[in-house]
């Protein structure tokens, strides 16, 4: 049952399906990126619908975007991008056999995560009290920045499909936050049993390549829902 | 399991633990497969029951045997079911689980706790449809198109839309499994130019499985959202578009097709080779034509709505690259026909249902031809042409193929030979029965009956009675495996290492399998299908 | 062919032949090949089946066969497309004189309205020989008009106009139904297309009880609706003239040049905020929720009928003005 390689005692993480950890660790890798591919086709689908009811109702949704905070999005990339900084750094030490560190840049990625979540959770929020969610308290005013009043009257249609989309999306997005956050918080009470090593990391190096594919589905969310027809 | 009548003398999978736990707690990619023998066997029957309700009512014109809604729903819930929760999932869950790790000479699938994962995800989706069932049911047809189904229905919409979403990442995990066993975990020797091409089938059906099923994950969660908050995304009213929902939905469930249909076209090359006695003709391109199916599959979808409304432009576009995925469907039918030629033929019950298979996918893949054909779709769309088409595609081809594999199999998988001449009988049967039911719809097609209704014009009748009849036959022809089967466990004869004498890393193991599957990871130095090196042990005999 | 064991429906529009005879040339050429491939199976099976002192012969393949067996289908496949997608077009294409009948389908029945006011219901009378254009929409969900023995089919939607053409030859009453799934009595959505003789059909359309024509009650619906007081004729109002309007291209405050066909005037009464015509401000107001699909069509009718002066421009259709010509010479 066991492999023709010379039985010498192997890592206590080795599954015994597989010949070696190299196998193990290849394996997981490319799971874990495959499952990441899987991830792109279902945004995909919504980024799809987005874009055709973008280009659509193409002043509505300029429109709509504008209510959106500026500043707490332009807040939250940062945040995420220094939460995908912290992931780094928490693989890398791991792989230097750096425990406590690791240990630390989990949590510091927990901590962002959850920030990120609570300004989310805000904006959300103010969209409730604005009238803004799709529903049958909708009703949207557009603010017309100064010499624009001739603009077209917001289609109230259109602004809903707008705020739709951008529940939907973002809603997802946070979900997949959520889950990254439990990931991770698994991560980090593994990590204070001393279960990773300079010989085992896999979970930390692939729980880090969900987290930065969430992290890039962000940045694409960002500028579409947020930074569309700021021009003006 | 059932006691054996002469216990095997070396311990093998089924052996290896009693007790439930063992069962619902196992990580052996071969119990997994039996998990799903069990509960996707279940659901197929339960899909049957419906079809049998839908043929009771065609027998007349009128509708007097159930009532109208009834009737919907019940076409609904045996397309849901049977797509869902039979036909995506049957070979590459039910056979792929049980034989990708042993022929490519593994001794397990690379995440065999997220295989039984998938098959929990399986059951919480059965369990969904099946109180959904219990409860109302769902009334929009399987294609579940809006607004009718976002803004009108009053069915239990989100219900079954869970029940699929769950399902659908049954679906997606196991085929990021079988993609990371294929490349990962290959015996030492087993190039990819020695691989079965069961196994390239598993491949080509595994990336269509990750790349296709989160589209329609996507689009159950936005009618889900639109049903539940009043979104407008897909609905005129308030400045949706339900044409978006036809293409998000038809971007997966095209795809879905060929997830179907690549694993029945592997079964079929193992069956081909091994009753011809022959070496596949043009293994490559058999192997290149399953990756390509799965390529082009992607770029055909709106084939399914030359008459929703769409540019004609985009017509014209969908309907030449459909012409362009029939291509490669062609050269394996060309491929199999040639591999029988000088071979040395045995007409066993997997043989039969492989040259059925070849006779009935031709007709369901020509008659694609004639619905990607613009003018002529215009005229069958929508009626019963369609539905003799998927019929002949989907349980003329993948059904029979399954059951094939099943057969071919079994020895392997339970350790008994099931009783050669109830095999034959019960493949007769299918085909005739097959035949009989369907064949008479294209005509109903081209006469112009419309599908999905309960009540119809008195002058298709007639046709509708073959086809009950024919459905009749057909189910007994289903009926019959299931008793032989589960009666062979007990008393079927003791099945040797390789009672077939065929080429592949299964049959060169123990029959059943132990649990690791070989007692020494095999080293791969032969071609696929090396016939020409296999001694033939006995001819098998019908019991 | 037989009459007891007919394999298509009653030829009784122009296109009913073409299509016809594509069928029976995919029945041919895919009917011999399946009868070529099943034989060769039956034959490979019976000849070479195993036999004491017989072996398999082992054969790698042939490059020459795969690229034949690849080519020689592609050819036929390319035929099947080409001659489909040029009865597709034509089927797609309403020629330009065509008699506009509006339709409207709601769950569960077909309410058509003829030009001269005639209404019906579940019902359509047509003369033979004459070009019929059916402009539909659905007042709920997606339905679906198909007429077997003309061998057309088009999805009508709600929200917006699709359209069907045909050409009746032959008198007879022949089958309507619906043919997208629409809820409970989908398959009670049937009706009758009556083809008449055209003296007949005019003696018929004398004969019952109509409204006014079409345009004249969205006419009225103009005035009364206030749509008068900026759209005046002779564009003096805060709206553009409507004259002569439909059909042609119109040019858009964001750049964009439109055809204004019937879903651009359906668009334009009831999200009039989604293309502004060049030079005009956005101020006309939504009528959705305020007029009902019938009003809607009579309003349609009303603006094509005061383009419809201006000679040697097309109405409005679903293809380009370039293949409108073409598209008359389809009988």
């Amino acid at each position: 049952m066991h492999t023709n390689a010379a039985t010498t005692e192997h890592n206590p993480a080795l599954r015994h399906h597989f010949a070696d950890m190299t196998q193990q660790k290849n394996s997981a890798s490319l799971g874990m990126w495959l499952f990441l591919v899987t991830e792109i086709m279902f945004f995909g689908g919504m980024f799809c619908a987005y874009l055709i009811y973008r280009l659509a109702y193409f002043n509505d949704f300029g429109a709509a975007s504008t209510s959106l905070s500026l500043k707490l999005g332009t807040i939250n990339t940062i945040v995420l991008l220094l939460s995908s900084l912290t992931v780094v750094l928490a693989v890398n030490a791991a792989q230097r056999g750096k425990q406590k560190l690791l240990f630390f840049y989990l949590i510091a990625t927990i901590v962002l995560g959850c920030t990120f979540l609570g300004i989310k959770a805000v904006e959300y929020h103010d969209k409730f009290v604005e009238h803004h969610v799709p529903g049958p308290d909708f009703h949207f005013v557009a603010e017309h920045p100064e010499g624009h009043s001739e603009q077209a009257p917001v289609n109230q249609q259109h602004a809903q499909m707008f705020f739709s989309l951008y529940f939907v999306m973002t809603g997802m997005h946070a979900i997949h936050m959520i889950i990254g956050v439990g990931l991770f918080s698994g991560l980090a009470y593994q990590a204070w049993k001393g279960r990773y090593d300079r010989n085992y990391n896999t979970p930390v190096e692939n729980a880090g390549l969900y987290w930065h594919f969430v992290d890039v589905v962000w940045i694409y969310l960002f500028p579409l829902l947020y930074l569309i027809s700021r021009h003006h | 399991m059932a006691s054996v009548t002469t216990i095997p003398e070396q311990e093998n999978y089924l052996t290896n633990g009693y007790g439930i736990k063992s069962w619902l707690l196992t990580t052996d990619h071969k119990r997994i497969a039996m998990l799903y023998l069990a509960s996707i066997t279940f659901f197929f029957f339960i899909g049957g029951i419906f079809a049998l309700l839908v043929r009771l009512e065609l027998l007349t014109p009128e509708g007097d045997f159930l009532q109208a809604d009834t009737y919907n729903k019940a076409f609904t819930m045996h397309g849901m079911i049977m797509v869902f929760f039979f036909l995506i999932p049957v070979v590459p869950a039910v056979l792929g689980n049980f034989l990708v790790p042993i022929m490519i000479g593994a001794k397990d699938l690379a995440f065999p706790r997220i295989n039984l994962l998938s098959w929990y995800l399986y059951m919480i989706g059965g369990v969904l449809i099946t109180h959904c069932m219990l409860t109302g049911g769902v009334d929009t047809g399987w294609t579940f198109y809006t607004p009718y189904s976002t803004a009108f229905t009053n069915t239990k919409i989100i219900e079954a839309g869970l029940a699929a979403f769950v399902a659908g990442f049954s679906s997606i995990f196991t085929g990021l499994n079988f993609i990371v066993t294929i490349h990962r975990m290959r015996a030492p020797g087993m190039t990819w130019g020695r691989l079965p091409l069961f196994i390239w089938s598993n491949y080509a059906t595994s990336l269509v499985m990750i790349l296709g099923t989160p589209v329609i994950a996507i689009t159950i969660i936005l009618v889900a959202a639109e049903r539940l908050f009043h979104l407008g995304i897909f609905d005129p009213r308030l400045g949706g578009d339900p044409l978006l929902f036809q293409h998000l939905f038809w971007f997966y469930s095209h795809p879905a097709v060929y997830i179907m249909i690549l694993p029945s076209m592997g079964v079929i090359s193992e069956l081909i080779t091994a009753f011809s006695r022959k070496r596949i003709f043009g293994y490559r391109f058999v192997a290149f034509s399953s990756i390509g199916i799965a390529i082009i599959g992607f770029l055909v979808w709106a084939h399914h709505m030359f008459v929703s409304g769409m540019s004609l432009y985009a017509a014209l576009i969908f309907s030449f690259l459909t012409y362009l995925v029939g291509i490669p469907s062609a050269i394996k039918v060309f491929n199999w026909t040639a591999t029988m030629y000088k071979g040395s033929i045995s007409y066993t019950t997997p043989m039969l249902y492989a040259m059925g298979f070849i006779g009935l996918f031709l007709i369901g893949g020509l008659t694609g031809l004639f619905l990607a054909c613009l003018g002529v779709d215009v005229h069958v769309t929508d009626t019963y042409f369609v539905v003799a088409h998927f019929h002949y595609v989907m349980v003329g081809s993948v059904l029979m193929a399954y059951l094939g594999g099943m057969h071919f199999w079994w020895p392997k998988i339970s350790g008994r030979m099931y009783p050669e001449g109830w095999g034959r009988l019960a493949a007769l049967l299918v085909f005739v029965g097959f035949n009989l039911t369907f064949f008479p719809q294209f005509v109903l097609g081209y006469l112009g009956m419309p599908r999905r209704y309960w009540q119809y014009k008195a002058e298709f009748q007639v046709l509708n009675i073959f086809s009950t009849a024919g459905a009749t036959i057909l189910g007994v022809g289903y009926v019959l495996p299931l008793i032989y089967f589960m009666w062979s466990m007990r008393y079927g004869k003791p099945a040797t290492d390789n009672p077939w004498s065929a080429a592949g890393l299964e049959w060169m193991t123990s029959s059943p399998p132990p649990t690791f599957n070989f007692d020494e990871t095999p080293v791969v130095d032969f071609e696929a299908y090396d016939y020409e090196h296999i001694k033939e042990a006995e001819v098998p005999v019908a019991h | 062919m037989w009459t007891n064991f007919p394999l298509w429906p009653e030829r009784a529009s122009t296109m009913a032949g073409n299509v016809d005879a594509l069928y029976i040339f995919l029945l041919l050429i895919c009917g011999l090949m399946t009868v070529l491939v099943s034989t060769a199976v039956i034959v490979f099976a019976v000849k070479y089946r195993k036999r004491l002192g017989h072996r398999a012969h082992q054969i790698e393949g042939s490059l020459g066969l795969e690229i034949t067996w690849s080519v020689i289908p592609l050819f036929a496949f390319f035929t099947f497309f080409a001659w489909g997608a040029v009865i597709y077009f034509q089927e797609r294409t309403p020629p330009r004189d065509s008699m506009e009948v509006y339709t409207v389908a709601k769950q569960w029945m077909w309410k058509f309205e003829h030009p001269e006011g005639a209404r019906e219901i579940n019902a359509l009378h047509v003369p033979t020989n004459r070009n019929v254009k059916v402009i539909m929409t659905s007042q709920d969900v997606i339905h679906s008009f198909f007429v077997p023995a003309f061998r057309i089919k088009q999805d009508v939607l709600p929200g917006r106009y699709t359209i069907a053409w045909f050409r009746a030859t032959k008198p007879g009453t022949y089958h309507l139904f619906c043919a997208e799934y629409c809820g409970t009595q989908h398959s009670g959505m049937t009706g009758d297309v009556v083809v008449m003789e055209p003296a007949q059909y005019e003696a018929w359309l004398a004969g019952g009880s109509t409204g006014a024509p079409l345009p004249v009650t969205g006419q009225g619906l103009f005035n009364q609706l206030g749509c008068s007081t900026c759209h005046q004729i002779d564009g003096r109002g805060r709206g553009p003239s409507l004259a002569g309007v439909f059909g042609n291209k119109v040019s858009l405050e964001d750049g964009r040049s439109v055809t204004a066909d019937e879903n651009y005037v359906r668009e334009s009464i009831i999200s009039p905020g989604t293309k502004i015509v060049v030079g005009y401000k956005p101020i006309m107001p939504t009528f959705q929720g305020l007029i009902s699909d019938d009003q809607l069509n009579a309003l349609v009718a009303y603006v094509k009928s005061i383009s419809q002066q201006q000679p040697g421009q097309p109405a409005g259709s679903e293809a380009t003005a370039g293949t409108q010509t073409k598209s008359q010479q389809v009988h």
